[in-house]
């Protein structure tokens, strides 16, 4: 099938963007690699009519090293991602987890600002950026603002972008070298969507868990933490992993679905939860 | 209507398009280029696939109108006057294809993958072409090809 | 024969210049969408298409009344298992009634197909929904919603064959075994959609088709039955086939839309199916619930078998919906010698896509039954699943040698096969560490798993297709003429779409004739290029086409030797035939090459008197009997216990499809097969909800395999030539989708036996895997807690699983 018909604006600027959407009004979308989008479009599940294309925009597509944190442009693709030194030497997991996004195709089109942007919880991004405790930069009629990651995701494909706001920016913490890391994801075929997905990123200190920040994919409306786990393994010894990670499930709300029961997905989010914490402290 | 510039397989094409004119019907049906081809709606099969600035893109998930001014290789611009690119060479004399419906896409998937990374082991192969599938060959011969392009068989 | 040439197909294909059927492009050729059903069962109570006329660039628009007149045989069935098979009619658009999701309504043609497409949406459509019947079991109780009002029941037929005293041998076995076994419904995928362009014939009357089709012959004959349009006024032009798997064997009611609508318009028109409609509306495969028992004695002797099946039609019958199950009966009997039999299927209409021929059709569901149960038996009298297989298996047999189920296979050697199966996969060292992991509570645990199948192939006997209940004509027929020129054309009746016979076919012509096979031209898929021709299916196209053209080339040979008689003034009794030359006996140096014989054969001027011109021979080959593939399939799986996921890690087989042409293509099939039948094992299901909407509606939720997914296949195979053509062979197109199956069920059982498992169906996905372990360790999933595994701590808990 194809979309039906819709006008196109490429926005120049990010104000241009922002004045085309105001212009427009709530009947326009943003356009960036398409590839949440266009589907949609063709399956005639999303009829917009216009779209303003921000792809064109000069100036997003940066990884910055920026003190304790990189600053990465919303139109980076997750294939830059994947590639970049930065990201490879700072934040391993975000270029990691680019990597097993969709296919290379998808990877060269997609960014990781529409990644953010779709706040969909099955998507393996949010709920790094979560795990990260990262930062989203977003600019508005208003100017710009910065909303952390776990302010940022509402509920199901609803964030807390206002509809007159772009995502410029996602900022997350460069790692320290005692910091090891890990997404496990979960899925039928390499290709799919997670069933579940787990993001560990464990501070290691003198032989034990310092803290660790674990940040689940498919376990609710949202990307969500697992604090009860979190809290566990909090100056706890790495013989008390297997432990803690019984309650990675707790506080969550998996649906049941044809790919897998909530029940299975909250057996999984225990398993994963262990072996992602295990690779992250061998990391 | 749209006007959109596009160099396609070295040639410049300039062209009125509907914004939602998809570009793998910009290539077949505006442009006559019937060697990229629709096997799916929703970006999985990657029978579509073609190079956009070098890097395999799914031409059925992207508007023409996002081409403008970008250049696109597909299946019908690889042979370089008249003689194959390693990669068709490969596929041909793995038995890397039988009916043929996904082999444009495969093969500029993986010249995609050996711009990225030359020397992929095999699980990087793999990997590499999950979203291109092929329901003739079972992969097996598609692998090897592209370990022959890539210069480990001959 | 016998060399990997590489493949003359290829070059149009690595290069973008096939020519898919989505290619053609007519002048004046309009573009035509259907507009599906969103209900599984409905009643139309209000369709108003002027709205959608009203649109730019529509130039028609059609309800099934509108053309009702135009297909009097409706989309036709060809099969009829018994004499009171219930066969509903089928219209190409429906007129009151939609009975399945994807059920069409009404049709639009515009210039272009985004017009096309947006015109459907302001078609006026009110449906009144009706109960719907999707189970087959709830489906033939009393009083169940029936899928056609106008039938009493939804039973579509009732089929029974019965050989030997079954009840009898199960009342004095020792042994027992009844399990049911479910074959899902599949989805073919080929990656091209279905797509047809009917058009007048330009400069001569009738018509074109042209389809993405595996069968042009059979669409030439159905479309005529379908529309009354006489036989010698259609062609069909099959041109470059992206795959079919069997999807492709059926003539569907877009081509006969298209046709219709062509000849009312007098206008070239195009139907493209987008990948949402394959889904719903080209057919699907398998859809069998078996109810399957065997009897045995304590030794692992097989005495009985007894399948009883129920079948899913779907809502309607397409070109073999009912014969496919039944065509696969008599395989339930497998490779083992015994002696009693019986198979009861029972057809059932539900409101579903229909089912027919999916790559194998038939013979994998016969072969998962049998393969199950004989690893069932084996456990259950504590043997090794080989050693029960080997005492029932046939001694060697190289001429036709009945069954129990009242076939005669051609022949067979099933020991040499398993013997080099275990062979190839050390068979000894993967039960050494099997017992290792078993023994380290290795949460990954190792399977073994075996299948020993044979297949029915080369269809067919033309005979025996009657007795199947779809009419004859097995045969398949070839013309090969030698030109003035010495060069070679083949034209045959078979329909090529990925097999490569364009390259086997030269290669059996070329050593037949003494040419290269590159002097050979092989022309296919056009009614007009080979007016006779029964098309590719049922792996029959080198067992029947490729023995036509093989007896094609000897009566060519021998018209040659005739006429190199004549030419050397010599007695055709002397004359040899080698290496493309005749000579005289005895005298080497006295010779002509075919070649020069072609070109006296040509200009007729100096062949024997009384003789036709030319080299231009036809053969129709209706073969004697069927042929039986078989072999030894050994798969290898790694369960991760804590998560349910399989990961195949090494698949042996060894199969036996006669001597081989082309030894590469042969491989390539057995990949692709294998391929397939792994992902009906653990991957693949056409899933509908209680409403009936196809819940894997597109390639996102329906799991097709990709390249990480599945294995590296190590094959060999034995050569037991076949006694049902000339040159032995067999056939090898479903060989690995039969095989595959049972094979990977069995390993995985295998795997898990230790834990109590003794079932699991198919697809194997990981819930699947990990419900079937929490339940065999009578633990509810809910109290399953993290860290179990086999050992609760493990060191090796993260091996495997998620890479």
């Amino acid at each position: 099938m194809q979309p039906v018909s819709f006008d196109y604006e490429v926005a120049e600027s990010v104000d241009h963007a922002i004045d085309l959407l105001k212009e427009n009004g709530e009947d326009a979308k943003v356009l960036a690699g398409g590839h949440s989008l266009i589907p949609l479009l063709r399956l005639r599940l999303a009829a917009p009519t216009v779209l303003v294309d921000v792809g064109r925009i000069d100036g997003l597509n940066y990884v910055r090293d920026d003190g304790d944190q990189l600053a990465i442009g919303a139109l980076t693709h997750h294939r830059q991602l994947l590639h970049n030194e930065l990201v490879q030497e700072h934040c391993g997991i975000l270029g990691y987890t680019a990597g097993l996004l969709g296919d290379p195709s998808v990877q060269h089109r997609g960014t990781i600002g529409g990644a953010v942007s779709h706040g969909d919880p099955s998507g393996d991004m949010p709920s790094v950026i979560r795990a990260l405790e990262g930062e989203i930069v977003v600019q508005g009629p208003d100017g710009g603002r910065t909303i952390s990651a776990e302010d940022f995701f509402l509920d199901y494909l609803y964030t807390a972008l206002d509809p007159l706001e772009i995502v410029t920016e996602v900022r997350v913490p460069k790692l320290s070298s005692d910091t090891g890391w890990s997404y496990k994801k979960f899925s039928r075929r390499s290709q799919d969507w997670a069933i579940v997905g787990v993001a560990a990123v464990v501070e290691k200190s003198n032989g034990n868990i310092g803290s660790a920040r674990i940040g689940l994919t498919s376990m609710g409306s949202t990307p969500i933490r697992a604090t009860a786990v979190e809290e566990a393994l909090s100056g706890a010894s790495p013989d008390d992993v297997a432990e803690a990670a019984k309650s990675a499930d707790e506080g969550t709300s998996p649906a049941s679905d044809d790919a897998a029961s909530e029940e299975f997905r909250r057996h999984l989010a225990r398993v994963w939860t262990r072996r992602a914490v295990e690779e992250a402290l061998g990391r | 209507m749209r006007r959109i510039q596009v160099e396609v397989n070295g040639v410049t094409y300039e062209h009125e398009v509907e914004p939602r004119l998809l570009l793998v019907h910009y290539l077949r049906e505006t442009l006559n280029l019937t060697g990229t081809m629709v096997g799916c709606n929703t970006s999985n099969c990657g029978a579509c696939t073609v190079l956009l600035d070098d890097e395999s893109v799914k031409s059925c998930t992207m508007l023409a109108v996002q081409a403008d001014g970008q250049s696109i290789t597909t299946i019908q611009g690889l042979a370089e006057n008249g003689d194959w690119h390693p990669m068709q060479t490969a596929f041909h004399e793995n038995h890397g294809l039988q009916c043929g419906y996904c082999t444009p896409g495969m093969i500029l998937a993986s010249v995609s993958l050996l711009n990225e990374n030359p020397d992929p082991n095999e699980e990087e192969i793999r990997e590499a072409l999950e979203g291109n599938y092929c329901r003739c060959t079972g992969y097996e011969n598609i692998i090897k090809s592209v370990q022959q392009a890539a210069g480990q068989t001959s | 024969m016998g060399g990997g040439l590489a493949r003359k197909e290829d070059p149009n294909l690595v290069t973008g210049k096939a020519n898919w059927t989505d290619n053609i492009k007519l002048p004046g050729m309009l573009h035509m969408s259907l507009l599906r059903s969103p209900f599984a069962h409905a009643k139309i109570t209000n369709l108003d298409v002027s709205a959608a006329l009203d649109q730019p660039g529509v130039v028609a628009a059609y309800t099934g009344a509108d053309l009702a007149d135009e297909w009097p045989g409706g989309v036709p069935c060809a099969a009829t298992v018994t004499e009171d098979q219930k066969t509903p009619f089928q219209g190409p658009i429906v007129q009151d009634e939609v009975n399945y999701m994807g059920d069409v309504v009404a049709a639009v043609v515009a210039t272009d197909r985004y017009t096309a497409q947006d015109a459907l949406e302001a078609i006026e459509v009110d449906y009144e929904p009706l109960d719907v019947v999707m189970e087959m079991e709830a489906a033939l109780e009393d009083g169940a919603t029936l899928v056609h009002e106008d039938m009493e029941d939804n039973l579509c037929f009732d089929w029974k064959a019965e050989a030997g005293d079954v009840e009898g041998a199960f009342e004095q076995a020792d042994v027992v075994i009844k399990e049911r076994y479910i074959q899902q419904r599949l989805i073919p995928n080929a990656i091209e959609p279905r797509a047809t362009v009917a058009t007048q014939d330009p400069g001569h009357g009738g018509y074109v088709v042209y389809s993405a089709t595996q069968v042009p012959h059979l669409a030439k004959i159905v479309l005529s039955l379908s529309t009354g349009i006489p036989e010698n006024q259609i062609r069909v032009v099959a041109p470059d086939v992206g795959g079919g798997f069997g999807s492709k064997l059926n003539v569907y009611r877009e081509e006969i839309m298209a046709l219709v609508i062509a000849k009312k318009l007098g206008t070239p028109v195009k139907w493209v199916e987008d990948r949402s409609e394959n889904y719903q509306a080209t057919i699907q495969g398998r859809g069998q619930l078996q109810d399957m028992e065997v009897a045995a004695t304590n030794e692992g002797r097989i005495l009985a078998v007894r399948a009883t099946l129920l079948d899913d039609m779907g809502a309607y019958l397409q070109l073999l919906t009912p014969v496919i199950s039944v065509s696969g009966a008599a395989m339930f009997a497998g490779v083992y010698t015994f002696d009693a039999f019986s198979c009861q299927i029972k057809g059932v209409f539900t409101n579903k896509t229909p089912t027919d021929a999916y790559r194998g059709a038939g013979r994998p569901e016969a072969a998962y039954a049998i393969e199950r149960i004989v690893d069932s038996l084996a456990r259950r009298l504590d043997m090794d699943p080989i050693e029960v297989r080997r005492k029932n298996f046939y001694e060697p047999f190289d001429e036709p040698t009945a069954t129990p189920a009242g076939l005669e296979y051609d022949s067979m050697n099933m020991q040499a096969a398993v013997d080099r199966a275990l062979e190839l996969s050390d068979y000894e060292g993967l039960r050494e560490e099997q017992q290792r992991r078993r023994e380290n509570n290795d949460p990954v645990q190792l399977g073994i798993g075996f299948s020993t199948y044979t297949e029915i192939c080369g269809l067919g006997p033309s005979q025996a297709l009657a007795g199947l209940g779809i009419g004859g004509a097995g045969w398949e027929a070839a013309n090969v003429r030698m030109l003035l020129t010495g060069k070679v054309e083949v034209a045959t009746g078979t329909s090529p779409h990925g097999q490569g016979h364009e390259t086997s076919w030269s290669q059996i012509a070329a050593d037949a004739l003494g040419v290269t096979p590159d002097d050979v031209e092989v022309l296919h898929g056009d009614t007009a290029v080979s007016p006779m021709g029964r098309d590719t299916y049922g792996s029959r196209s080198l067992a029947v086409g490729g023995i036509a053209v093989h007896l094609a080339c000897e009566k060519v040979v021998d018209k040659a030797k005739k006429i190199a008689a004549h030419m050397l003034e010599a007695s055709e009794d002397d004359i040899e035939f080698e290496g493309g030359k005749f000579s005289v006996a005895g005298s080497p140096d006295q010779s002509v090459a075919i070649q020069d014989v072609s070109a006296t054969a040509f200009l007729g001027a100096n062949i024997p008197e009384g003789m036709e011109p030319g080299l231009n021979e036809n053969m129709v080959f209706d073969p004697p009997n069927f042929t039986f593939p078989f072999g030894a399939h050994v798969c290898v799986t790694e369960t991760d216990t804590e998560t349910g996921k399989v990961r195949i890690r090494d698949y042996f087989a060894v199969d036996d499809c006669g001597p081989v042409i082309n030894p590469v293509i042969v491989d390539g099939q057995l990949h692709g097969g294998l391929a397939q039948g792994i992902a009906q094992a653990l991957y693949e299901e056409a899933i509908y909800d209680e409403d009936g909407t196809l819940v894997t509606g597109s390639m996102v939720d329906y799991m097709i395999p990709g390249a990480p997914e599945l294995p590296n296949y190590t094959l060999d195979r034995t050569v037991t030539p076949s006694p049902s053509n000339p040159l032995g062979v067999k056939g090898v197109g479903e060989a690995g989708t039969i095989g595959a199956p049972p094979a990977v069920i069995n390993s995985i059982i295998d795997g898990l036996s230790p834990l109590g498992v003794t079932h699991i169906d198919m697809p194997a996905l990981p819930m699947r895997v990990w419900e079937a372990i929490q339940q065999a360790r009578g633990e509810s999933a809910g109290e399953w807690t993290s860290g179990g595994g086999i050992q609760a701590e493990s060191a090796d808990a993260t091996q495997g699983g998620d890479e």
